[in-house]
């Protein structure tokens, strides 16, 4: 079962500050940490993907009616609801994708204290159709 | 000279050979998981040299280069492994010739092996299409449409719980094949259901899982031809691939059982399933494959939807319930239900399944099934939209929904219709 573990710039429940204003320490735990988790799903064979997406700032959003595509510039007021990154997961079950998702909640922040982001767990498309109704 | 081999000739060589090599060459060095490695390097350069032509025996071409690459691989290990394998050489010299073991047997000692209850099925399903399989790495990663290094990782960690779990290239003892045999069955199976998935487009670098189930199936049914359950999953899987070819529209849109064109079921596959299914029954110990492929073979046999024998579905699926306490039997039966105790009761046993599976978009698509049957076009709808909005898969999302908004149109023509003002329609509601 594939599942995509996503992320977005949201509250945390550990009222973590955005990662600029952290230790420079504390960052690069948290990215190590982040890479150890990587290296972890990959050889566990779990690993499909895992993407880091550039900041709001550079962000455009696009819209068209078919003929005028209208771009818009950052900043966007509701910047919380952008995708911050992603993990996609071929895993056993949707409970080792839930734990999974536990695992990357609990990612170091400020002094090492768990940042507690909340991880929102979707499966992908592609699970056995049956024709018997 | 050999003229140029066909790629599906060679294909169908190296699926037929790998097995066999593998058995020869992990007996001889007794190395199970080097030799599996060794082995699929030979697959890959075969695929890549017998286009240009044939080698004159085939299996010993496979055994002679997967040799070449595991004596190379322990060549190539750390000085402490050497040591070790030295010392275990001369302490077990291993065989200069074949086991005189047959292929019938390799290939169900490698299907055992590789369907290891220490193996999550995830872990077994690759490992059991690499060894005995013959299929590529890249083409299982394609398969399951996650990225070769992926699945590579995955199956050299099934081979290291193999391993630790002490699985060897032998036969099972006499206390644990029955068990052993069970498991394999499972894995067996979850391996044809993953076939199952609608595929986007024709890609025909992808394998055919169902087929390749089948294979195996057969393979294992011709080392263990007295086992009955063994007979029934085969018989489960022919009766269910008779009906694929009408089981997806030329539009790539699933067919439900009721709409689907009959003429075009394969009468081979009903004809060879049927068959077995009736040999195995005769020894008189039945399981629940064998009665999964007796519900299979009633659809398969009845000339339309309506001539369907529901007594005897609703009578099979009594006898799993008592096998198994899967809540997805109740689910599965509740149409037989239907039409032989009637919606009321069908409903009732949906609810009793769904206490037991949650939120599933089974439970919904099954209300919403009942619901038409029983004419409550809006109950009906509501329920497909809440099983569209919860499936996993696309075809079958795409039928749901299609499926709830043809009921809300009907239903709203019809309010439209009855009186021209606004009426709620309820399950009285006319059945067409």
């Amino acid at each position: 079962m594939r599942f995509m573990l996503l992320q977005t710039y949201g509250p945390t429940a550990s009222d973590a500050p955005a990662m600029t204003e952290w230790a420079a320490s504390d960052v690069r735990a948290h990215i190590a940490f982040q890479q150890e988790l990587n290296e972890r799903l990959a050889e566990l064979g779990e690993l499909i993907d895992a993407v880091g997406l550039a900041g709001p700032e550079a962000a455009r959003i696009v819209t068209s009616d078919g003929r005028t595509p209208v771009v818009t510039d950052g900043p966007f007021p509701e910047t919380k609801e952008l995708l911050a990154g992603y993990r996609l997961v071929d895993v056993e079950s949707w409970d080792r994708a839930l734990e999974i998702a536990a695992l990357v909640s609990a990612a170091p922040g400020p002094g090492g204290a768990p940042v507690q982001a909340p991880i929102e767990v979707r499966q992908v498309m592609g699970a056995p159709a049956t024709d018997e109704l | 000279m050999t003229p140029e081999p066909e790629p599906r000739a060679i294909e169908a060589l190296l699926r037929e050979h790998a097995p066999r090599a593998l058995a020869i060459v992990a007996g001889r060095y007794r190395d199970f998981d080097g030799a599996e490695d060794a082995v699929q390097e030979a697959l890959i350069a075969a695929a890549a040299q017998w286009p240009a032509g044939l080698p004159d025996d085939p299996r010993a071409w496979l055994v002679t280069v997967a040799s070449r690459r595991l004596v190379d691989a322990y060549r190539s290990a750390d000085a402490r492994r050497r040591r070790e394998r030295e010392a275990w050489d001369e302490r077990e010299a291993p065989p200069a010739d074949e086991p005189a073991t047959g292929d019938v047997d390799d290939s169900l000692t490698l299907v055992l092996l590789c369907c290891h209850p220490a193996l999550t099925p995830g872990a077994a399903i690759p490992l059991t299409l690499r060894a005995v399989g013959g299929l590529t790495t890249r083409e299982i990663a394609a398969a399951f449409l996650v990225p070769e290094a992926t699945m590579a990782q995955r199956i050299s960690r099934a081979k290291a719980t193999l391993r630790a779990a002490g699985g060897r290239f032998e036969p099972p003892p006499d206390d644990a094949r029955d068990a052993r045999t069970r498991s394999a069955l499972h894995v067996l199976y979850l391996m044809f259901n993953e076939g199952y998935v609608a595929s986007e487009g024709d890609d025909l670098a992808r394998p055919d899982l169902a087929a390749e189930a089948v294979r195996l199936t057969r393979m294992l049914h011709a080392s263990l031809p007295e086992d009955p359950e063994v007979a029934g999953l085969l018989a489960l899987m022919l009766l269910t691939e008779a009906r694929r070819p009408s089981r997806v529209d030329p539009a790539g849109r699933l067919v439900p059982l009721p709409a689907q064109d009959r003429t075009r079921w394969s009468p081979a596959l009903i004809a060879e399933g049927v068959v077995l299914l009736t040999d195995a029954m005769r020894r008189g110990e039945v399981g629940e494959y064998q009665l999964q492929a007796a519900v299979a073979a009633v659809h398969d046999q009845a000339p339309t939807y309506a001539d369907t024998d529901w007594t005897r579905i609703a009578g099979l699926y009594r006898a799993l319930a008592r096998l198994s306490d899967n809540p997805m039997v109740g689910l599965n039966a509740a149409v037989a239900v239907a039409m032989t105790d009637g919606i009321p009761a069908a409903l009732e046993g949906v609810d009793a399944a769904a206490a037991a599976l949650g939120d599933h978009h089974r439970v919904h698509a099954v209300r919403a099934h009942l619901h038409e049957l029983a004419g409550d076009r809006e109950q009906a709808a509501a329920e497909f939209r809440a099983a569209a909005a919860r499936t996993a898969n696309e075809a079958e999302r795409r039928y749901l929904v299609a499926a709830a908004s043809r009921l809300s149109e009907t239903a709203r023509e019809e309010s439209r219709t009855i009186s021209g003002v606004h009426v709620e329609n309820g399950g009285s509601a006319p059945t067409p």
